[in-house]
């Protein structure tokens, strides 16, 4: 106990030493000339577009955000692994089953790193795959529609945290596990931690074509918590590290028990080599439990599979696949500059940054120069793999993300800055403060070979007093900063929305091109669609009824229905027929359980509604779509259980 | 074969390019519609001038009571007859034909084309006028009459929130090329005649 006290006191006086003296917020100061300058460089004039497109995890929120860069004006929330009012998205028959997982439907998730697909190392704009760290699962957003066409468990994981990075041809999104557990999960005490739990590193193999996700294998590693991870490019393509902290296996205060160690680990896992070792045969089936959904989109349905076992390979028994590079003080961010040589090691409670040699990891394997192993994977000695570090460059080092210039760009959350050094010497070039405390940063075509400089922005943990107040819970801040000259140039802060943790950004051009305006009705393969007005109707099928409605500018059809009874489960199969670009349409009915339902063009969605009680109840359209939106409404009539109203539907006429 | 000749049997050729390009076109712009809305009207076939903009437009058409585009029209079928026949009497009189021949069909075409002009602006008027007595919106004009939505034969005008814009397309070009040869060729046959007639 005097342990912790007097640790909580030296950690409260590092923090008071940090606050007393960095007080001066000198880029707030600009005015006149310059400050104007700064403004232009920001404005994107009305009716003109963005260069970049920014995806910024929503963290607690469960989504993913669309900004524009420079402007930092958001585009669109798309809902992940969080129930979406707005759209229905969770909410309705067709998207209920991508919430589904082996603990049931879960309304919630944690997203934390989007990843855009690569082609050759360089960014392609088809997909990005993003993390749940929670109830661990990667989902896949197709940058056709913005929407999520699937998302797949991860068993074995908890805390699904060093996710969703891929390889430099798309071949695999890595998945972590930041907590070790019992593997199979079982009933067991908690003080047997200790060589008991495992750490799954997964491999999802992503279709080429359509990007199906498929867990090829899982690599389960030392009970150690895996952070974070970057794919090797280039030369050291066909590896994979992560970073680790608590190799000390505490489970228990970790905060003080896993910093105890004067080195963790970054594990070097040459995926190829257990890729061939699994194509052989290699690895061991075991029962797993999980769900993969998929959305298809000419049904415009998802269906949720549970898969029943899961490959699992034990790295002792594949020699040469791991190797341990010892790492200053439980590095969180673990990033690899565009050439694939250095892996950087952000070791968040060092002085210094350390940065690994990919080449001189390779010899050091090659010599055998090793310094003991753990749990059968062979230790490098920390001399034989060190490339340089940079020294002291600031507190409590993050992330590092690289410009195409061979400059690495550093957050450090403590003494909140960003910091500029130079790949190969290792040398500080500049340094901004940001407000406050940085956690990721991004810069266009990061993780990939050829990043897209210009600019890079700090998603930061603290807003405080940077926006009009909004009482005590805020929205965090982001801060784009332009990267284009010797020194960073603050830009604009722009208000995130959840907790932003990665975000990818990339040129927009070849994702706006892609872009789809509407569905086509004539390929819409939903069951239950009614494609047009003559289509509609109701059918009764014991107490469910179905009612086919379509949806054209500016009434239903059917918008009269009768028969309808109490203790009757109510489909309503609402499509919207029309097919010009930008033109939803709604549906919302009073006392509807769930949420209303946002219809694009082409599309069918189901909204279930159990009526509660005998009456004449309206519903209508909730998006305003057209000059007669507010006349886009109708009426159900709901009789009592042993009524004997016919069921009657009609549009245009009265109901006889 | 006289070159009198041959430039028939071109004027008699060229107006087929109806059945490869579009006669003319109808573009509606509004500040909602970045991408205007448009229709190609063939010799046998409206057509999208971007996926769904027909459809589009009868959505825009409803509420002021106008008519749905049909999908064909008998014209659809007359046109194409047309052509062809005429085509073919060109190609007749391309081989045996002398220069009065040529002005003959020159003035068959003119005449029915004009014939097509009218026929056109006929079903623009009753498009444009004819509309539903129950109606969503409207409209009069300051006379007290009421508003056509007609769109222009030739040219642009405004129609409520829509700048409309009518101009022929490149199968129009091809058939008045044909038409202008066929006269060409009648000068042509006429100069030589006399010619040889001197000599």
């Amino acid at each position: 106990m005097k342990n912790v006290i007097k640790s909580t006191l030296a950690i409260l006086t590092v923090f008071a030493v940090i606050t007393s003296c960095n007080n001066s917020k000198t880029s707030n100061n600009k005015s006149g000339a310059l400050a104007s300058n700064v403004a232009e460089k920001v404005y994107v004039a009305p009716g003109e577009h963005d260069e970049f497109y920014a995806f910024i995890s929503g963290g607690y929120s469960g989504n993913l955000t669309v900004y524009g860069l420079p402007s930092g004006r958001m585009f669109k929330e798309i809902p992940v692994f969080s129930q979406f009012p707005t759209s229905g998205y969770g909410y309705s028959e067709e998207t209920k089953p991508m919430l589904n997982t082996s603990h049931g439907f879960i309304p919630w998730g944690d997203s934390h790193h989007p990843d855009i697909s690569q082609t050759n190392g360089e960014i392609d704009g088809r997909f990005i795959f993003i993390n749940e760290n929670n109830t661990p699962r990667i989902a896949k957003i197709d940058l056709k529609t913005f929407e999520t066409t699937e998302i797949i468990e991860v068993p074995n994981s908890a805390g699904n945290h060093s996710s969703s990075f891929v390889t430099e041809n798309t071949e695999y999104v890595v998945a972590g596990t930041r907590f070790s557990v019992p593997i199979p999960q079982r009933d067991m005490p908690i003080k047997d931690y200790k060589g008991n739990f495992k750490g799954a590193l997964s491999f999802i193999s992503v279709e080429p074509e359509h990007g199906h996700m498929d867990i090829k294998f899982q690599v389960l590693m030392p009970g150690f918590n895996y952070d974070l991870a970057h794919p090797g490019r280039g030369a050291s393509h066909g590896w994979f590290f992560f970073s680790t902290y608590n190799s000390e296996e505490a489970s228990t205060l970790l905060e003080v028990n896993a910093s105890q160690n004067d080195k963790d680990f970054i594990a070097a896992v040459n995926w190829k080599k257990i890729e061939e070792y699994v194509n052989n045969g290699g690895g061991t089936m075991m029962p797993a439990d999980y769900a993969h959904n998929v959305y298809d989109e000419a049904t415009h349905s998802a269906t949720s599979t549970m898969i029943k076992e899961v490959l699992v390979v034990n790295p002792s028994e594949v020699p040469g696949a791991v190797y341990l590079l010892p790492t200053p003080k439980s590095p969180h961010g673990c990033d690899v500059d565009p050439s694939g040589e250095y892996i950087i090691g952000n070791g968040k409670l060092s002085a210094n940054l350390t940065v690994h040699s990919f080449t001189k990891m390779l010899d050091a394997i090659k010599n055998e120069k090793f310094d003991g192993d753990a749990y059968g994977i062979p230790i490098l000695k920390f001399e034989d793999v060190l490339a340089g570090s940079v020294e002291q460059p600031g507190l409590g080092p993050l992330h590092t993300e690289f410009d195409d210039k061979g400059n690495a760009y550093t957050t450090f959350f403590i003494s909140s800055e960003v910091v500029k050094w130079k790949l190969g010497t290792w040398e500080v070039l500049d340094r901004q403060p940001t407000y406050y405390s940085v956690g990721h940063l991004t810069i266009p075509g990061g993780n990939s070979r050829k990043p897209q400089g210009k600019y890079m922005f700090a998603m930061n943990k603290i807003t405080k007093d940077r926006y009009l107040p909004t009482g005590p819970e805020l929205e965090h801040s982001a801060q784009l900063y332009d990267i284009s000259g010797d020194k960073m140039e603050l830009l604009l802060d722009f208000p995130t929305h959840g907790e932003p943790h990665y975000a990818a950004a990339m040129r927009a051009d070849i994702i706006k091109e892609r872009s789809q305006k509407i569905y086509n009705l004539e390929d819409n393969k939903h069951p239950y669609a009614a494609k047009s007005d003559a289509e509609s109707r109701v059918v009764r099928k014991g107490n469910e009824v179905h009612i086919y409605m379509s949806t054209i500018r500016s009434h239903f059809s059917p918008d009269n229905i009768e028969g309808v009874k109490l203790g009757d489960k109510v489909f309503f199969h609402v499509t919207n027929l029309e097919q010009d670009f930008d033109v939803p349409h709604g549906f919302a009915v009073l006392g509807q359980n769930t949420s209303e339902l946002l219809i694009m063009p082409g599309q069918t969605k189901t909204s279930v509604w159990e009526p509660t009680k005998v009456g004449v109840w309206p519903f209508y359209c909730t998006d305003f779509c057209s000059a007669l939106h507010q006349e886009m409404q109708g009426y159900i009539r709901v009789s009592s259980a042993n009524s004997d109203t016919p069921l009657k539907w009609s549009l245009g006429e009265d109901i006889e | 074969m006289k070159k009198s000749n041959i430039i028939m049997l071109l004027a008699a050729i060229l107006p087929l390019g109806l059945f490869l390009f579009p006669l003319w076109k109808i573009t509606l712009e509004a500040p909602q519609y970045p991408t205007p809305l448009g229709m190609y009207i063939h010799i046998n076939d409206f057509s999208d001038a971007n996926p769904h903009d027909i459809k589009n437009i009868n959505l825009m058409n409803h509420y002021v009571g106008m008519k749905y585009i049909p999908d064909a029209i008998p014209e659809f079928k007359i046109f194409p007859l047309g052509i062809i026949i005429t085509s073919v009497i060109g190609l007749l009189i391309a081989f045996k034909g002398n220069y009065k021949w040529f002005l003959g069909w020159f003035i068959l075409m003119i005449v029915l084309s004009s014939a097509g002009m009218y026929d056109f602006y006929l079903w623009e008027h009753d498009y444009g006028h004819n509309l539903d007595p129950k109606a969503i919106m409207k409209f009069t004009n300051p006379d007290g009459t009421q508003m056509g939505f007609q769109p222009p034969l030739f040219g642009s005008r405004d129609i409520l929130n829509f700048r409309a814009h009518s101009y022929p397309q490149l199968g129009a070009l091809f058939l008045t090329l044909g038409i202008a040869m066929g006269f060409i060729a009648y000068l042509l046959g006429k100069k030589n005649h006399k010619t040889s007639q001197v000599t």
